[in-house]
């Protein structure tokens, strides 16, 4: 893997704008969701799709479960739906209201057995991943909660909400342990008198010493898109702010996502009104290290199980696959 | 601005029409032409003063969305369209009409209210978007026209309640006087409340005793007298007319304190900004003020429009909602007209960012109570949203409408200075299919 060897290897379209996307964990297919409420299934081998239609609204959160078999999608319906993923023509399996408006984030524990959800309602809520059985609520959140992940020792869990709040829960006494200050991932614009940005996605560090989230500042006009993308970095044990990284030039851009690399590169997506970037970003400074320019504004990535893959989504129709090595 | 005093009826509600039908109608009867005349004014004043009498128990209140409102994301959703979003449709208390689920406690008072979703005003642009939809006519260097607010302080208020009949409430607000009553005066202009506040500078100092305080108004309109002998005009009434109106205000200042208000009542108002200002317009409306404009911002969704109308309208519709219950269980309903109108309305289309960017040619206005039809939708769009394909009216139409709601002759003129200047756009017609 080399980060600065990234360059385009396939492109696919679809007919209406995308939203995100989300390798299967065998890395072969890609799922993404689309501005019409399907998702689509696109088998990266031949690039041929799949629609699957069950959501009344718009999907902005997908998650496979762990053996690959399952995906679970999350709607602005407030729905949760799990798909026969795998099957030619992937069927719902199970559909819960789960949520009141919008599910925001979805992530799966290590052991595959529970799934986490967060959305609109404030609420972060467990549920049996196998069964669909709600297991837990956690309350805590006083807005709208953006991101949720699993860490990897599967007692701990982080969620992140618009008001820059990135609370760490303990899994057994379900209370918050630690918080993390990512208000500058915040902006209450007086005059216009809306709060904007916040924890947009969050990532952990291969060795389990950082933490890190994305989003955006410097909202001198949220309603207007006048922000610049900011990505924070944390000290896991102790939440001591270690970077605050900026990223020069890209006005308009928000981070969509961010995910940490086996190399402890965090790669983030950023979409803006000066395009697409895939941003690298080390722990030893604060400008990324590496910026990719994507064709189109982004507004979601994965990375594909081997780490020499990142698949991106656009408002321009397409799910473009960038390869992280020597072409 | 010179006031011609002598006759004492300049600011006369005169109606064209009106005067017209009584005059044939002294013809008809074969009185002398000069008897016709007499009658026919006489009995014109009269029923004139009839008129206003019964105007003065209405009342208007707006809802300013402030920036231009999706229409797609409140009154008119599209789900499942191109156009429509993540946003779904919800079913209101009127069966068959749905609203957008960002409305849940507006779509239980649709009985109440009655929609306008052909709305198509041809104006993106946001200082013209607001003057075209609060004065009914489009900005113009040759003229300039007056609010809603100020027509309905003109002919709705009643002076003896001791309260001004046109009144902003507005985040930013300060307390000062308004500039938009154009040809009417600054008597009719507004005065803006800064949110929830009272009136500023409405308290007597403590350092003045009553008797200082009675010793300065004396003398004060003792110069006044002495001033207006030698020159008198509309500017120097409306001065001293100002403080004569702050005296009244400040006798009367806990008409604009909330905590006279139980906590429960601001409980149910949701006790946030907006829920304390619609629980002001409520006591202000309650206490006989003619105009209540209050401003919801901001709505100028450029960038991330889903997320922002959930962050608004979340906040909007409870207070919305329970203002338009209130209004109904106290039996002020039937007096009262609701507005919620913008600049504009925002484009089907969503752009890159999630946004929705300025749009006019096909959006909604809310109307209800007063005399408006209750529970009904007037006009449609096609099935994207982006044409009106039915019941299609525009600002002029509009702003007749509201002051048919309330009883007001909307194709009458008033004299001011001696000139005849119709209320409301001669062009224009109200929309009658939504007037009861």
């Amino acid at each position: 893997m080399d980060i600065k060897q990234a360059h385009l290897t396939q492109d696919l379209t679809y007919e209406r704008p995308l939203l995100r996307c989300r390798f299967s964990p065998d890395g072969k297919t890609v799922v993404t969701s689309s501005e019409d409420s399907t998702l689509q299934r696109w088998d990266l081998a031949s690039g041929e799709k799949v629609i699957l239609k069950g959501h009344d609204s718009w999907v902005q959160a997908l998650q496979f479960n762990a053996d690959g078999s399952q995906l679970i999608s999350g709607g602005c319906d407030g729905r949760l739906i799990w798909w026969s993923i795998t099957e030619s023509q992937p069927q719902s399996l199970r559909s819960i209201d789960a949520h009141q408006g919008w599910i925001r984030g979805l992530a799966i524990s290590p052991d595959g057995k529970q799934l986490a959800s967060v959305g609109n309602d404030l609420a972060v809520r467990l549920w049996d991943s196998a069964t669909g059985e709600k297991l837990a609520e956690l309350s805590g959140h006083e807005k709208h909660v953006y991101s949720v992940l699993f860490h990897p020792d599967g007692k701990q869990l982080l969620s992140g909400d618009l008001g820059g709040k990135l609370h760490l829960w303990d899994l057994g006494s379900k209370q918050i342990t630690r918080s993390f200050d990512a208000a500058p991932l915040h902006t209450y614009e007086g005059g216009q008198r809306v709060d904007f940005g916040g924890v947009r996605s969050i990532a952990i560090s291969p060795d389990h010493t950082q933490l890190v989230s994305g989003g955006l500042h410097k909202a001198t006009n949220p309603l207007g898109a006048v922000h610049e993308p900011l990505v924070l970095r944390f000290k896991f044990d102790d939440a001591t702010l270690l970077k605050s990284h900026v990223c020069d030039g890209i006005t308009g851009g928000v981070i969509w996502r961010v995910m940490s690399l086996p190399d402890a590169t965090t790669v983030a997506v950023c979409g803006g009104s000066s395009g697409g970037y895939l941003l690298f970003f080390s722990g030893e400074q604060e400008k990324e290290v590496h910026r990719f320019q994507l064709p189109a504004l982004a507004r979601d990535m994965d990375v594909h199980v081997e780490s020499e893959r990142i698949a991106t989504v656009h408002h321009d129709h397409h799910l473009r696959i960038t390869n992280l090595h020597a072409n | 601005m010179r006031a011609n005093y002598a006759c004492r009826s300049q600011e006369h509600l005169l109606s064209r029409r009106r005067f017209l039908a009584r005059a044939g109608a002294g013809l008809g009867a074969g009185s002398a032409m000069g008897g016709l005349m007499a009658a026919g004014l006489g009995s014109l004043t009269q029923g004139a003063a009839a008129s206003e009498l019964q105007q003065r128990d209405m009342r208007i209140v707006v809802f300013n969305m402030h920036g231009g409102l999706s229409q797609l994301e409140s009154w008119d959703p599209k789900p499942g369209t191109k156009t429509g979003g993540p946003t779904r449709a919800i079913p209101t208390s009127v069966p068959g009409i749905h609203i957008s689920e960002l409305l849940p406690y507006t779509a239980q008072q649709m009985h109440h209210l009655c929609l306008l979703r052909g709305v198509n005003t041809s104006e993106d642009d946001h200082g013209k978007g607001a003057y075209l939809m609060l004065t009914g006519r489009r900005q113009t260097p040759a003229a300039d026209y007056p609010q809603i607010g100020a027509v309905a302080a003109r002919s709705l208020n009643n002076e003896s309640l001791g309260l001004p009949g046109h009144i902003l409430i507005t985040p930013g607000g300060g307390g000062g006087r308004g500039n938009e009553s154009a040809y009417l005066g600054p008597k009719y202009s507004s005065i803006a409340l800064g949110g929830d506040k009272p009136p500023v500078n409405s308290v007597k100092p403590e350092s003045i005793s009553d008797q200082a305080e009675q010793r300065r108004h004396a003398f004060r309109r003792k110069i006044d007298q002495q001033f207006l002998q030698k020159q008198r005009s509309a500017i120097t009434d409306a001065y001293t007319y100002s403080y004569e109106q702050a005296l009244r205000l400040m006798e009367r200042r806990d008409v604009f304190d909330l905590s006279k208000e139980p906590a429960k009542e601001l409980d149910r108002y949701g006790n946030n900004d907006f829920g304390r200002q619609c629980l002001l317009a409520r006591r202000l409306l309650e206490n006989g003020v003619s105009f209540v404009q209050v401003t919801h911002s901001n709505y100028d969704t450029h960038n991330e429009n889903f997320n922002f109308h959930i962050e608004q309208l979340g906040e909007f519709d409870r207070p919305f909602a329970t203002l338009v219950d209130d209004l109904s269980q106290r039996g002020l309903l039937d007096q009262t007209l609701i507005v919620v109108l913008s600049e504009f309305g925002r484009t089907p289309n969503i752009n890159l960012y999630y946004g929705r960017d300025h749009w006019s040619r096909s959006w909604s206005v809310l109307m209800g109570g007063a005399k408006v039809t209750r529970g009904a939708v007037y006009g449609g769009t096609n099935e994207e949203g982006t044409e009106v394909v039915d019941g299609q009216v525009d600002h002029g139409q509009l702003f007749h409408t509201y002051l048919q709601a309330v009883g007001v002759d909307s194709e009458a003129s008033l004299l001011v200075d001696g000139r005849e200047l119709p209320i409301a756009d001669p062009a224009a017609e109200p929309v009658w299919d939504v007037i009861v």
